[in-house]
């Protein structure tokens, strides 16, 4: 099986590259059209900011590829807010898979620290990407913008407010945690989605 | 609800964990790859690599070490120790750390934060802060963390700066920090729990998160930090090396006392 990650300017996408292998799979990391539209599972991860990822992604071409793709996509962090429509980080036009858009963490209280840095859990799971899940399971998650409940919601998960944590929409999977640094939880979802 | 995390901190040499050596059975405590799965499997939420290292060589074998902490760890790690400037952060971060610990060289050059916020995002940055509390006459209750003055120290805890704890903190906050690690010099190594007061008088007064460390003795420090010093996350290396306190029982015992640790 061909897993291609798409590489561009985001940063920690070597651990995705390390967790892939850790489930014996061997991925290409490439910005090559030809290369991503010939594998079987892409995914498509990152940590970063929206509107200098976008302009990357246009630059490229890469996004009209990843609009072109018919396999499964797994959007992760970035990667995933940069799937839904718009985003409030420096009022950012995304790709627009996900007809939803992308608001800033509003703390309430003094505890809402932003960016929610740390492990959290996943409730209400429905896709079988969260197959064999004892919930609550918590995930690692990192960022200051969220997804808010939407009819792609496939997970979700409360900080400050009930948000998505994950979503789903034909072959587009996202989540907003990081499966490559959730433990065993995490190793588990990875696998789930490159076994779809 | 976001979890409270417990850290185990790896002092490193040479590629080799320094302390360690009576840990649950292990027969290789001193590699540090070996150290680190073990306490992910026991429910660490995530781990620090301090390199201790002095030389050149040893920081080439120290980045060497990170790659092959990346491929083998499936949890988040920060790493410190010697990072001075903004190709240090980058190296580290290429070999696949999640997040650098800057100390020294953010007190000699506080821009550096702002820089590395700038290239690589906050999330990236840990402030640690060495800090003690150097007058504690000036308190009527005997409590020096209260009203007594807290100054930060560089260089390993050899040489005070001058510089007001909460004041840095603030700084480091306001230039991009993403969380801030203070270890209590007058708490270290003395086993009486962590220094709770002046923790949460900077939890409650940034909108960053703050890592506990120095002085972690037995559970009930820890359930201490997170209650009363208003912690969101606690770093220990000793009690854990030796075994102390498994940390599967430290989770169990927190949760029980109502605090919200992932199991």
């Amino acid at each position: 099986m061909k897993v291609a990650i798409v590489k561009y300017n985001a940063g920690n996408i070597r651990s995705v590259v390390n967790a892939v292998k850790r489930l014996g799979y061997d991925p290409i990391l490439t910005d090559d059209a030809e290369e991503l539209r010939t594998a079987d599972k892409i995914i498509f991860p990152g940590q970063g900011e929206a509107s200098t990822t976008m302009a990357y992604l246009r630059e490229h071409g890469l996004d009209k590829v990843i609009l072109s793709l018919t396999q499964p996509v797994l959007g992760i962090c970035i990667g995933m807010q940069l799937l839904c429509r718009h985003s409030e980080e420096y009022n950012t036009e995304c790709l627009g898979v996900f007809d939803v858009d992308v608001k800033r963490f509003m703390p309430q209280h003094h505890e809402d620290k932003v960016p929610q840095m740390g492990w959290n859990t996943i409730e209400n799971c429905k896709s079988e990407l969260y197959k064999g899940s004892t919930m609550p399971e918590y995930v690692y998650f990192v960022h200051s913008y969220y997804v808010p409940l939407c009819d792609f919601t496939i997970a979700e998960t409360n900080y400050i407010q009930p948000y998505s944590s994950s979503l789903h929409k034909g072959n587009f999977y996202a989540t907003q945690f990081h499966p490559e640094k959730s433990g065993s939880v995490g190793e588990r979802i990875l696998k789930n989605f490159l076994e779809l | 609800m976001l979890a409270k995390r417990i850290i185990p901190c790896l002092d490193i040499k040479d590629g080799q964990t320094v302390k360690g050596t009576n840990f649950v059975n292990l027969r290789h405590a001193g590699d540090p790859i070996e150290l680190g799965k073990a306490y992910s499997e026991q429910g660490a939420d995530e781990l620090v690599y301090l390199d201790i290292t002095a030389s050149h060589e040893g920081r080439k074998t120290f980045t060497q070490l990170v790659t092959r902490i990346a491929e083998e760890i499936n949890i988040p790690f920060t790493v410190g120790g010697g990072i001075n400037e903004l190709a240090d952060v980058e190296r580290l971060l290429i070999a696949g750390a999640d997040k650098v610990s800057i100390n020294s060289a953010a007190l000699r050059r506080p821009e550096l934060i702002d820089e590395i916020a700038t290239h690589f995002g906050s999330q990236v940055i840990v402030v640690a802060i060495d800090a003690k509390c150097i007058d504690d006459t000036v308190h009527p209750n005997g409590h020096p963390e209260i009203d007594g003055k807290w100054n930060c120290f560089m260089n390993g805890g050899r040489l005070d700066t001058g510089r007001d704890l909460f004041e840095w903190a603030k700084e480091a906050n306001e230039r991009g920090a993403g969380e801030i690690l203070f270890t209590s010099m007058n708490h270290d190594g003395v086993k009486t729990g962590f220094a709770d007061v002046a923790l949460r008088r900077l939890s409650d007064s940034l909108t960053i998160p703050i890592i506990a460390s120095g002085g972690a003795g037995k559970k009930e420090h820890f359930r201490d930090t997170f209650i009363n010093g208003h912690s969101d996350a606690a770093l220990a290396a000793s009690v854990f090396h030796f075994g102390e306190i498994p940390i599967t029982e430290l989770k169990q015992y927190l949760l029980k006392e109502g605090i919200n640790v992932r199991i």
